[in-house]
């Protein structure tokens, strides 16, 4: 695989973004490998842990924004638990995560893991808590996976582990501007769609 | 030690929902304790892994709403038996009281203060805070030489210098509340790896691939049940015992207990009111463990 590195890409504002949420620098990582060893869905990866980071390290963000890796991610910390460094990097995968969402720079791959993920905030945005119930049916329909799960479904609604009507809190017009404080519109839930088509 | 306690009390969404069983076991185990729990009011989601993964900003202040309603109702420390509730709320503490600066930002997005006088406490902690010398006077149901594999998955202990709980390679906690109820905790591998948490329905060959290998690890090592304090843990353990089995040609027939559900049989709370009949996997045979071993050894009454 052969990278042209630019000057102006080692300090792209994205790169300075992610340390900024992370708020750590990127070098500190001195690239071990023990985040990749240990990682127990590294298995799904397209580009090991430890080789995102090189890559954010280099100024080749998009590769990382484009990456597979990143959604497969279950941010279980067990990188960031036994880094040597004590860099951040389960933080560094939800950085990633949240600029590739906001710039629109992430492929089509894993598109029920992002479907989920939006479906959820939404569910929490409309009730302040969230429904299971209306969070699998919203995600069913966007992701079209109708009847995987279905028997599952019965079994838990029969041992009341559904509840079919959603608790909405007082407070929910506090979490719907907290959305709004942190940037977070409507139109990246509406994203989804796109994902879809 | 302690004998009666007030602990402030946030279920977070899933024991009111898919993990019912968790919220049944945790009233219904602390009353028996004399553990009055009072809920706080109003509360909402603490934001889980979606947040955290697509917005730093909501995963750090939808958890401070929270603490900052517990801290005004005048709870200051807050049972969190879900293992993510937990863990997100005690990011958002540590992050509050130790950077004025980033507490400020989340105080803005809140429109609410907090000051840091709320302390945290996971499913394990509830009975480390009662005391387990004081808990083990109230067993009167042991569940003598029950070969149990504790489970802690990801969010009990990490990231450890936020959570500071326990050892993130090689907890002890779990196991030490496990032999006060007259349970044998197993030694075993997997008792930190991930079962795939939140992917349950978006990527369930990954949630079963990695919980065939817990499954697989627990069994090997002798245990008969599984002893969890996470929703998730329990429901990729429990519910996907059958895909697991149909995908891997395995016969898994294990079953996957929640801490609280464990010591409430323990202390003679009714299986019916820990919810233990709403299991995928039967656990009920459990009670005839107990009913056998009581037999054999009662226990001084304390």
């Amino acid at each position: 695989m052969r990278y042209t590195i630019e000057n102006q890409q080692l300090h792209s504002e994205l790169i300075e973004q992610v340390e900024e949420i992370i708020q750590q620098s990127l070098s500190t990582c001195y690239q071990c490998g023990k985040c990749s060893a240990g990682c127990p869905v590294h298995y799904l990866m397209d580009i090991p842990p430890n080789v995102v980071i090189r890559l954010l390290q280099l100024g080749q963000i998009d590769r990382a924004l484009e990456s597979r890796t990143i959604w497969v991610c279950s941010s279980c910390n067990t990188c960031s638990t036994r880094c040597p460094k004590e860099f951040k990097i389960a933080e560094c995968m939800d950085a990633l995560r949240e600029l590739a969402l906001a710039t629109g720079k992430d492929t089509p791959s894993e598109k029920d893991i992002k479907l989920f993920h939006k479906a959820f905030m939404s569910n929490m945005r409309r009730f302040g808590r969230v429904n299971e119930a209306s969070l699998a049916g919203v995600y069913k329909l966007k992701s079209r996976h109708f009847f995987a799960d279905a028997v599952a479904g019965i079994k838990m609604f029969l041992r009341g582990k559904i509840k079919l009507l959603p608790h909405k809190v007082k407070g929910v017009k506090e979490i719907r501007a907290m959305f709004e404080a942190a940037g977070y519109g409507r139109k990246e839930e509406r994203s989804s769609d796109r994902i879809t088509r | 030690m302690i004998h009666t306690m007030k602990l402030g009390y946030y279920p977070g969404c899933s024991l009111h929902g898919m993990a019912v069983d968790f919220g049944k076991s945790t009233v219904a185990t602390c009353a028996a304790l004399g553990i009055e729990l009072v809920e706080i009011p109003d509360w909402s989601c603490c934001g889980a892994s979606a947040a955290h993964s697509t917005s730093h900003l909501l995963g750090e202040a939808l958890p401070a709403r929270n603490l900052a309603l517990a801290e005004e109702a005048g709870l200051t420390v807050v049972a969190a038996p879900c293992a993510m509730c937990s863990n997100a709320m005690k990011k958002t503490h540590e992050l509050m009281v130790s950077d004025k600066e980033a507490a400020a930002e989340i105080s803005r997005l809140t429109g609410r203060e907090y000051h840091g006088g709320v302390r945290i406490l996971n499913a394990i902690q509830i009975f480390l805070e009662y005391g387990l010398e004081e808990l083990a006077k109230k067993v009167i149901l042991p569940l003598q030489g029950l070969k149990v594999a504790c489970y802690y998955g990801c969010l009990l202990t990490r990231p450890p210098d936020l959570l500071k709980f326990d050892d993130p390679e090689q907890p002890v906690l779990m196991d030490k509340v496990c032999k006060v109820v007259g349970t044998e905790p197993i030694e075993w591998g997997f008792k930190t790896e991930c079962c795939g948490a939140g992917f349950s329905m978006s990527r369930t060959d990954l949630v079963c691939e990695l919980t065939r290998r817990i499954l697989e690890n627990a069994v090997n090592n002798g245990a008969e049940a599984v002893i969890v304090a996470c929703p998730m843990c329990h429901s990729n353990l429990d519910m996907r015992q059958a895909n697991i089995n149909k995908m891997y040609g395995t016969s898994f027939d294990i079953p996957i207990v929640y801490l609280t559900e464990l010591v409430g049989l323990a202390v003679g709370v009714k299986p019916r009111k820990l919810g233990l009949r709403k299991h995928f996997v039967d656990a009920m045979r459990l009670t005839e463990r107990m009913v056998s071993a009581s037999k054999k050894e009662v226990p001084v009454a304390g």
